[in-house]
């Protein structure tokens, strides 16, 4: 199976996981303060930065695409609860 | 200062004049002892909406309670026409403001409706109408009434994301929503003609603001510059006598208690524990001892038997990391743990640290719930709870101690660099 890494820079913490994973499934087992609220792309609670690989996770979808402009998000933040790591590495940390 | 009468048995409900201007147009709901469920009111409270007319047309600020919709129509219709409405603002959306919103959208088709940036999914959310056509808008944005003008400031989650206040600078006047309310009702309506309501104030704070402290302290940079004769919430008394009393109070009340007892350098770390044999007070003597060898933590520990649940609250909003340790009793976290924790919601917890350790007898599921509940709290648990069968070994002890250098270490940032596999996350 196809693997990435995930870093939380907050917790100077890399996980290598399956291809496909959503960064939120990382960040709560590995106790970054990249936390959650509905895990749906509706709250806008897991806001991140992604600091580094962004073009290495998944296209934001309409939906998070429009809580990202409601939470007036900056340049490069993304949900953890829909951003998926589709392979090489990403670095993230909580906005 | 003149007096009001909002009453009267024997005719429509009046508006109320704030200035010639300005105008209350809301409902008192006297009979209601109990709001949004986790709030008591003792004398009912007020759904405060406003009118505001300008030399080129009026503006509706908030709406009531549905059930309270006759009298705020009466109230509008005595002082403006439907027909000069140009603009609708909601300053937050819950149903206590917006139950008229509907019927006012119906009679006065042609005004502009303003809602805050993040109300955008929410108002859909509540109106179920896809095609309703409204403006977002943020701090620095501003609609023109003529003669009079009004002027938004983006100031979210007070007490939910879609918060906004608006200010009409020709008044020196904030429409500030939720923000400086209270559940209080009492026809005379202004702050200096009113009964005693600095314990409605007060509750209002501690159960509806005091979550969002930091946004608290945001919303004052914005609103503390301006020019202030009045203040008009959207519960409890109108502040006209020196309103600038209350945006003191709060950013009194949004300020930490005692800040400097503790240094910037330092991180207060909190241990509770409840044992019923004294294994689970043992670990956390250990965790104690552990967590005391990194230089800068404040590690605190607190038996829960031997405090109330109050001010364990307050420590815990002010602390840095919170540690709970709690038995297994009939495959569950003890009652004392589940009333701390489920008494939390009123304090910001995100990105604290939490962890959880415990003695058990035969299946141990405490540590486990309780370490869900803390992530669910947004707390992060990053160091995998420790659990013990019945009494600590010497071992066991020792570890404990790790456990609790560990969480004080990551409390500090002092973990080193590390990789691992996502399989191997408990």
């Amino acid at each position: 199976m196809a693997k990435a890494t995930i870093t939380f820079e907050d917790i100077n913490i890399t996980v290598t996981v399956p291809a496909g994973t959503r960064v939120i499934e990382v960040s709560e087992k590995v106790g970054s303060a990249v936390t959650y609220g509905c895990r749906e792309g509706d709250c806008g609670t897991c806001l991140m930065k992604v600091t580094e690989g962004w073009n290495n996770l998944s296209e934001p979808s309409v939906l998070e695409d429009k809580i990202l402009r409601e939470n007036m998000a900056g340049k490069h933040n993304r949900l953890a609860c829909q951003a998926q790591v589709l392979g090489g590495h990403i670095s993230v940390k909580p906005v | 200062m003149d007096g009001v009468r909002v009453t009267d048995s024997h005719s429509q409900p009046q508006a109320v004049a704030l200035s010639s201007r300005l105008f209350w147009i809301g409902a008192l709901d006297p009979q209601l002892r109990s709001f949004d469920i986790i709030l008591k009111t003792a004398n009912g409270t007020s759904y405060n909406a406003y009118l505001v007319r300008g030399s080129a047309g009026v503006a509706v600020i908030d709406t009531v309670k549905e059930a309270f919709a006759d009298d705020f129509f009466a109230r509008l219709e005595s002082v403006a026409e439907y027909r000069e409405i140009k603009v609708i603002v909601l300053n937050h959306l819950e149903p206590d403001h917006t139950g008229a919103l509907p019927e006012l959208m119906r009679r006065a088709p042609q005004a502009q409706l303003f809602i805050s940036h993040k109300a955008q999914s929410m108002l859909k959310g509540l109106l179920k109408q896809e095609s309703l056509s409204f403006t977002p808008v943020l701090t620095g944005d501003s609609v023109s009434l003529g003669d009079r003008s009004l002027q938004f400031l983006h100031t979210p989650f007070l007490h939910w994301p879609d918060t906004q206040c608006t200010y009409v600078p020709e008044e020196h006047t904030l429409f500030s929503g939720d923000v400086f309310g209270c559940h209080f009702c009492d026809n005379r309506l202004f702050n200096d003609l009113v009964g005693d309501f600095r314990f409605s104030f007060e509750y209002y704070y501690a159960h509806i603001m005091r979550p969002f402290k930091q946004y608290v302290l945001s919303a004052l940079q914005l609103i503390e510059p301006l020019p202030l004769q009045l203040i008009a919430p959207a519960h409890g008394p109108i502040l006209r006598d020196r309103p600038d009393r209350y945006i003191h109070r709060y950013r009194q009340l949004s300020s930490p208690a005692l800040h400097s007892e503790i240094s910037p350098h330092q991180k207060s770390l909190l241990i509770f524990y409840i044992s019923s044999y004294g294994n689970t007070r043992r670990m956390a003597e250990a965790i104690y001892q552990g967590a005391t060898r990194v230089e800068d933590v404040r590690v605190s520990l607190y038996d829960l038997e031997g405090g109330e649940v109050g001010p364990f609250v307050d420590l815990i909003e002010e602390s840095d990391g919170l540690v709970l340790g709690t038995p297994t009793i009939n495959g569950d976290a003890v009652k004392p743990i589940w009333d701390l924790l489920s008494s939390l919601t009123v304090v910001n917890l995100k990105a604290k640290l939490g962890g959880v350790f415990g003695s058990y007898g035969w299946t141990g599921e405490g540590v486990r719930l309780v370490e869900d509940r803390l992530r669910g709290l947004k707390l992060r648990v990053p160091i995998p709870g420790i659990r013990v069968k019945l009494i600590p070994t010497d071992q066991e002890i020792q570890d404990c101690e790790q456990f609790g250098l560990e969480l004080a270490r990551e409390l500090m940032g002092l973990r080193e660099a590390k990789s691992i596999n996502f399989e191997d996350l408990a």
